[in-house]
């Protein structure tokens, strides 16, 4: 794999989950309270720096043809949830992810529960909310940073790419203090189910003992027949799609 | 006990969900098309080709399977 589908991968995939991790965090530092949403995400972070710090030398240690069967399959079914959701909602059958309307649902459920003092945190549901919405995007950033950094055997390049990406969108809500409506987080989704899927196959074919036409040169053919038979898909269900639009969904925290 | 038990469900659902999301049939078809392309892999027929077919139709599978679920 070359060095620039890579970081490309990880970036755009790590984007993804920290603009939902960020509405989440903003949706609690606006509503309720700064310094425990802040309390709430730095010991997520911290929590997180000890999966990576298990995992890593664990994932790191595995033999390469188990680990790439293992790794694989799991990005493969990853990928495919991905891709179904967003050939659903670019087909009309799903509400597109809203970043405005999930940010006015966690702050008007925010705004209605009650306050709480425990320790040093000042605000309970903030420290949670917050605590809670950064763990599970960012174990999701985990899991595909070190996944595509060991099979394509440069994790540096790959924690580059996630760090990058965090450090973006972050900056991007510490700047505007709003949800991130403007990032096209739907059509980035669209891409990363598609190389999420393309590389699973991949991995997942030479991890079963199976050897490539080709070798790695079919990675690039895999993930273009993989995307063109996802705007194929949707093409054919938007010509079927005679029921309108669903109205917008609630989006719970940790939901894709 | 109860709590534990709760947790311990919670806990496994999370990973549940997690991993294998909305339609488990895509991970059982990933699963059984991986064993599938091992197995044809310990011979001399060539097995790539068992994955990538197994994708092309899950997809639009469980595709569909949503999209008449959310047409009802």
């Amino acid at each position: 794999m070359t060095h620039g589908a890579l970081f490309l991968a990880v970036f755009l995939a790590c984007a993804v989950e920290a603009v939902e991790a960020t509405t989440i965090v903003l949706a609690a530092g606006t509503a309720r309270e700064w310094r425990s949403a802040t309390i709430g995400l730095i010991a997520a972070l911290i929590v997180l720096a000890g999966i990576v710090a298990i995992l890593g030398p664990a994932v790191s240690s595995l033999p390469l043809r188990g680990l790439r069967l293992v790794v694989g399959a799991l990005l493969l079914v990853f990928g495919l949830q991905w891709l179904r959701k967003a050939i659903l909602r670019a087909s009309g059958f799903k509400a597109v992810h809203d970043e405005d309307q999930i940010f006015a649902d966690e702050v008007l459920a925010a705004q209605s529960a009650p306050r709480e003092q425990r320790g040093f945190v000042g605000d309970w549901y903030a420290f949670t909310l917050s605590f809670k919405g950064v763990l599970l995007e960012g174990l999701e950033v985990v899991f595909i940073t070190l996944t595509f950094g060991t099979n394509a055997h440069d994790v540096g390049l790959a924690s580059l790419a996630a760090i990058a990406a965090v450090v973006a969108v972050a900056g991007m809500g510490v700047a505007v203090r709003a949800p991130l409506a403007r990032v096209p987080e739907n059509a980035m989704k669209f891409v990363v189910g598609i190389m999420l899927t393309g590389f699973g196959t991949f991995w997942g074919v030479e991890g079963a003992g199976a050897a490539w036409p080709g070798n790695d040169a079919a990675l690039p053919v895999v993930v273009v027949v993989v995307a063109l038979f996802a705007f194929g898909l949707v093409a054919m269900m938007r010509h079927s799609n005679v029921m309108p639009a669903p109205p917008p969904e609630v989006t719970m925290v940790g939901q894709r | 006990m109860t709590i534990a038990l709760a947790r311990l469900r919670a806990f496994a659902h999370f990973w549940y969900d997690f991993v294998v999301g909305d339609d488990w049939r895509v991970a059982v078809g990933v699963a059984v098309a991986l064993a599938a392309t091992y197995g044809v892999s310990r011979t001399s027929v060539p097995a790539w080709w068992i994955l990538p077919v197994v994708v092309l139709v899950l997809l639009p599978v469980s595709l569909w399977r949503a999209a008449r679920s959310k047409s009802r």
